[in-house]
């Protein structure tokens, strides 16, 4: 069975490497500040310590005062895995991120989708276009303030 | 003999040209395609807003107040029926209900139909299997114009149908009737092979029923 790393002992490793990239943490999650997402995601990969080879998926999440980006990682040397998160676009103005394919490559596909659903862009990211709406949809829908422009096409058969 | 044709190195086998990506990364390149096929799906969006109507076969008024033919319209809606070519296209879930109905079990060669054809111009049938989003609907309708005439539409379960679960959803189609015309509906979620048989029976059955003078399909 996979360990899971404890969010207070991982941020306070983390706090040790990295002054001041922390928010907070609690039982199993770990708050980074987003400008340091980039360093800290490195120290993840690299470090002995951690060794997070493995990204096991990226979700966004709308919680309408700011977006919440949440990355599942596991070590498979050392058969652990941790989750951290990262909070961005306060205001809902102009959230972006900096990308995180340069440390996993899976990354990729992951943050197209959620700049195609949640318009949260990820900065230096390969290829940012979208994923599965087309080119010149309005809008990013799983916004919880997105209104479906569709409402009309809907009509009665008569 | 050289049997390979020569090809040019800027050119593929389909005789587009391959972009030159000395200029950046492929992507970058692709720019144009990606916004062309988003305005084709804007464009089939904003115009196909009413549901079709139940296909009817158009009958000229010269032929019809002149021509008097029985046996010819028994053989002639004996031999579409006998053998319907399905079109081997799949959209969700209901397509495994589909590849089951033409399999040993079910078995649809029992009316001519088991030879699923890859390419829409030997096809007659279509059976819409799965949800159609907007951005699926441009090849759907593009099949469909390529299918010769007469043809036909089978909407397989709640999605082709209405959108089912999804309807209201932002990226699915209210019913593949907004983008071609259907002749029948098969209602279910999915709908077993069973229910998609008693469908081509029904739809048989309305061919069975055409007539060069007479009657349109569906009376």
């Amino acid at each position: 069975m996979t360990d899971q790393w404890k969010g207070i002992v991982l941020g306070k490793m983390l706090n040790q490497i990295l002054p001041g990239c922390l928010v907070s943490t609690n039982k199993y999650d770990v708050w980074i500040e987003n400008e340091n997402l980039l360093e800290v995601c490195n120290v993840l990969r690299e470090k002995q310590e951690f060794k997070f080879d493995l990204l096991n998926s990226i979700t966004a999440v709308d919680y309408i005062d700011y977006f919440e980006v949440v990355y599942h990682i596991t070590s498979l040397s050392k058969n652990a895995s941790a989750v951290i998160k990262t909070k961005v676009g306060f205001g809902r103005k102009d959230p972006s991120l900096s990308s995180v394919v340069g440390v996993w490559r899976g990354a990729d596909y992951q943050e197209r989708e959620i700049w195609d659903l949640l318009g949260i862009k990820f900065l230096s990211h390969p290829n940012l276009k979208r994923l599965f709406l087309w080119e010149g949809y309005p809008g990013y829908p799983l916004r919880k303030d997105y209104i479906t422009y569709d409402q009309s096409i809907v009509t009665e058969n008569k | 003999m050289d049997l390979q044709p020569k090809l040019d190195d800027n050119i593929d086998g389909y005789g587009v040209p391959i972009p030159d990506i000395s200029d950046g990364p492929l992507h970058e390149i692709t720019w144009d395609m990606d916004k062309n096929e988003g305005k084709s799906v804007n464009q089939i969006k904003a115009n196909n807003i009413e549901p079709y109507p139940e296909p009817l076969v158009d009958i000229p008024k010269d032929v019809k107040n002149n021509i008097m033919v029985t046996s010819v319209d028994y053989l002639l809606n004996w031999a579409r029926k006998s053998s319907m070519f399905p079109l081997q296209f799949g959209l969700a879930c209901c397509a495994f209900e589909m590849i089951a109905t033409a399999m040993a079990r079910y078995d649809i060669s029992r009316f001519g139909m088991e030879a699923m054809r890859a390419s829409p111009r030997q096809a007659d049938l279509m059976i819409v299997a799965g949800t159609v989003t907007w951005k699926m609907a441009v090849p759907l309708k593009r099949l469909y114009d390529q299918m010769p005439e007469p043809k036909w539409v089978i909407s397989m379960g709640v999605c082709a149908t209405s959108g089912g679960p999804y309807y209201q959803s932002y990226s699915v189609v209210p019913g593949v009737n907004h983008i071609v015309p259907v002749d029948i509906y098969v209602p279910g979620c999915p709908p077993r092979p069973d229910a998609l048989l008693y469908g081509i029976m029904q739809l048989h059955d309305k061919v069975r029923r055409y007539s060069l003078t007479t009657n349109p399909a569906g009376n």
